[in-house]
């Protein structure tokens, strides 16, 4: 299994309590290089949760957040990075980062994770193209030399500002909201919106894409469009997919590999083949108790 | 029963606009009383009391009345169609600056306005020229004011209330500098402006990680924190008295004084005061156009992007790797950089300055002007400074009631266009054609 030979993303032990409520419980899982990952389960059930965890923006209780690029035997050097009590380990045969201690612009910006948001945050009065050039910020932030070059409009700024519209162009072709470039982005219908945030997020170059429920609220047509574009991103852009689905049909169908979560803990793991047929998955969609399971079980016949 | 419909609203509407019109009276009852109805006036034996409660009784009655009006019109369908089409109606007649043609037809209008004003002021209004081009000067140093700030709660979103202090870092940079140093006008300016930025460095750091509300009540703290060291630390800034016989600016070296080698007499004219105002006046208009033209390229800048971004939602710009606090320690020590210049140049016109100039009543003003104008947008800084700053002289004949006009005034414009005067925001790149956007998708940052 890739996830286990090759990942690029490794959650190890993470917990994250909130006062008194545990809304993650000594969670471990990997996500595969070029891989699908869905991460599933019930409502409050703590995937946002984990992706807050991954992406920074909550510091976790306990627990390590592995984020690996290259070759395989830099994985090796993990322990060595973790006592050192520093935040990444670049070299040139790859490069290793843990998460957990990063703050949120680091992970995007340093690790390369982008990530969308359950209830889609977009800069509502800017245009269409605006959001995408928003997302090469630190590209065109080293290219303007830090805005002084900007100023002066030297000729290697006005290159990459060429270059970053032309990767804008390319995303807005590829989602179709080419002709609305021009838009305020809070014009758009939702459905637009949640393409438009998915392209935004790539148009920082990451190694690893988080969507969270990307599917919510499209119509069936949008849906299988949503697939599509899931799929080129991770053939294409060689991008890693981590994503959050309630929608059991878009996992099926996309998914290389299915994690289940249920009140803070992995209940499967596996193809989604497997967790489908997973009686603890079925118990936890159908809202058995835990102890009911066995007998579910049974009743499944296994 | 159909017909009966509308007849039991006729007298609840009755009552309604006489409960709102004594309720009108009363609360002018309670303004007019301190305001106008009681004066005080010199005499030889001292200050003597005078009381107009005649004037105040007029006053709350017109309030109700027009109140009692008001509310019978605009009440029930017909009345909020009416305040719709009146609405409308000022909207359509106010430069929309949405076609962005006639925004910048206006903009270049004022420009070629403001670039000859001293002339057509000498040609037209001989006798008051001094006066009329010294509130030229004014409206101006808010103008820039206005840009500088628009920088900081405009495009980034943060509400500062505390700008003043900038204006104060530079003016007292500039005076400090030239009376201890003898530096020369053009050698401080910069550096007014460096350490003014400094400063925003120094109290945007702890501040900036707040949010709304309390960022605006830290900075209106550093705001008055500033102006009370400048009072007390009497042997550096001169305390209550402040600094006296601040240098006046020279042409490129050239004083504006009156015989040998003055500027009257280097260019053969004849010597006349007037010459330094209208040097002046070039000298903050020229200031305030870098301002605008810094500003305006910035917004097209990444950095520039980025601000606005923030103001429209922080928790993103931090999701796609955007350093959210340099991003505005950047905007913060920039509009501070401006601020300081225009504090140098206030303390180069009046040669004199005290912390008396720098209460919070400017900071107030400054933010009015940039809400009033419109957040964000540059021409409308233009109109609201004008406006206040212009109008605030006009009504120097009205007295007391100039400040009763002057929040009517402020009242009328923010009923009529509650995002301020020009609204649209203009997209900063674009594929085919610059399309404005509406000011109802445009947020506003964090504390509005
Ligand atoms: N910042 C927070 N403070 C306190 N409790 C929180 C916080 N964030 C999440 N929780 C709690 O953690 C639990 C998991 O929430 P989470 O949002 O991760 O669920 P979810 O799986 O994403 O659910 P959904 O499918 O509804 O989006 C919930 O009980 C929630 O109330
Ligand atoms: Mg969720």
């Amino acid at each position: 299994m890739r996830w286990q030979d090759d990942p690029v993303l490794r959650i190890e032990h993470l917990t994250m309590r909130f006062g008194g409520l545990t809304a993650i419980d000594d969670l471990s899982f990997a996500a595969g290089r070029g891989d699908i990952t869905a991460l599933i389960g019930p409502n409050g059930a703590g995937k946002t949760t984990v992706f807050n965890c991954i992406t920074g923006f909550y510091k976790p209780t306990e627990g390590r957040i592995l984020l690996h690029t290259g070759a395989p035997d830099v994985l090796q050097e993990t322990e060595s990075l973790t006592r050192t009590g520093r935040r990444w380990l670049k070299q040139e045969r790859g490069a290793l980062y843990l998460l957990e201690r990063m703050p949120e612009n680091e992970v995007c910006a340093v690790a390369h994770v982008a990530r969308t948001f359950q209830n889609i945050r977009l800069f509502g009065g800017m245009t269409v193209l605006e959001n995408l050039m928003v997302a090469q910020h630190n590209a065109l932030m080293r290219a303007s030399l830090m805005t002084v070059g900007g100023l002066l409009g030297l000729p290697g700024f006005r290159r990459s500002e060429k270059a970053s519209i032309d990767k804008a162009k390319h995303w807005l072709e590829r989602i179709n909201l080419i002709d609305r470039a021009d838009d305020p982005a809070g014009d758009l219908p939702y459905g637009a919106q949640r393409r438009l945030e998915i392209a935004r997020a790539m148009c920082t170059d990451p190694v690893l894409l988080c969507l969270d429920e990307p599917a919510a609220g499209l119509n069936p047509r949008e849906s299988a469009e949503l697939n599509q574009l899931l799929r080129d991103i991770r053939d294409e852009h060689k991008t890693s997919v981590l994503l959050i689905e309630h929608d059991m049909s878009v996992v099926m169908q996309i998914s290389d590999h299915v994690v289940v979560l249920d009140y803070g803990r992995k209940i499967s793991d596996g193809t989604p083949e497997e967790v489908k047929n997973d009686p603890k998955v079925i118990a936890a969609y159908l809202g058995v108790d835990d102890e009911e399971v066995d007998q579910v079980e049974g009743e499944v016949g296994r | 029963m159909s017909t009966t419909g509308t007849h039991p609203a006729q007298p609840s509407r009755l009552a309604h606009a006489a409960k709102d019109a004594l309720a009108a009276g009363l609360i002018g009852l309670a303004i007019f009383t301190p305001l106008v109805g009681l004066q005080t006036v010199q005499e030889p034996s001292g200050l003597v009391l005078n009381t107009r409660f005649g004037t105040v009784l007029a006053l709350a009655a017109v309030a109700a009345a027009m109140r009692f009006v008001f509310a019978l019109l605009m009440s029930g369908e017909k009345g909020t169609r009416l305040a719709d089409r009146i609405g409308a109606s000022v909207r359509g007649a106010m430069p929309s600056g949405a076609g962005g043609r006639i925004g910048s037809y206006l903009g270049y209008a004022l420009l070629g306005f403001a670039l000859f004003l001293p002339f057509i002021v000498s040609a037209l209004f001989t006798s008051s020229e001094r006066y009329l081009i010294d509130i030229a000067i004014l409206v101006v140093t808010y103008v820039m004011l206005g840009w500088g700030l628009n920088i900081v709660v405009g495009l980034a979103g943060l509400l500062d209330l505390g700008y003043v202090a900038f204006y104060a870092v530079g003016a007292y940079s500039y005076a400090l500098l030239s009376t201890n140093f003898d530096l020369g006008f053009w050698i401080c300016l910069p550096l007014a402006g460096i350490l003014a930025a400094f400063w925003g460095v120094i109290l945007g750091f702890p501040v900036l990680r707040l949010r709304g509300d309390y960022l605006a009540i830290v900075t209106l703290a550093f705001g008055e924190i500033i102006r009370v060291v400048l009072l007390n630390w009497k042997d550096f800034t001169g305390g209550p008295d402040g600094i006296n016989r601040i240098p006046r600016p020279t042409f490129f070296g050239i004083d504006f004084t009156r015989g040998e080698g003055g500027f009257a007499d280097f260019f053969g004219l004849d010597y006349a005061s007037i010459h330094r105002i209208i040097f002046l006046y070039y000298v903050i208009l020229a200031l305030a156009l870098l301002t605008n033209f810094v500003t305006m390229r910035l917004r097209r800048l990444p950095i520039g992007r980025a601000w606005e971004a923030l103001r429209e939602d922080e928790i993103a710009c931090r999701s796609l790797g955007i350093n959210t606090t340099n991003t505005k320690l950047t905007a913060f020590s920039i509009g501070a950089m401006f601020g300081g210049f225009a504090g140098a140049f206030f303390a180069t016109r009046q040669g004199f300055i005290s912390p008396e100039s720098f209460t919070f009543i400017e900071s107030a003003i400054i933010l009015a002007i940039v809400v009033l104008g419109g957040l964000g947008s540059q021409i409308g800084v233009v109109l609201a400074a004008t406006v206040m700053i212009g109008g605030f002289e006009v009504f120097r004949q009205a007295e007391e009631y100039r400040m009763l006009i002057f929040g009517l005034l402020m009242v009328v414009i923010m009923v009529w266009r509650p995002r301020g005067l020009v609204s649209t925001r203009h997209p900063s790149v674009f594929l085919k054609e610059r399309k404005a956007v509406s000011a109802d998708l445009v947020a506003q940052g964090e504390g509005h």
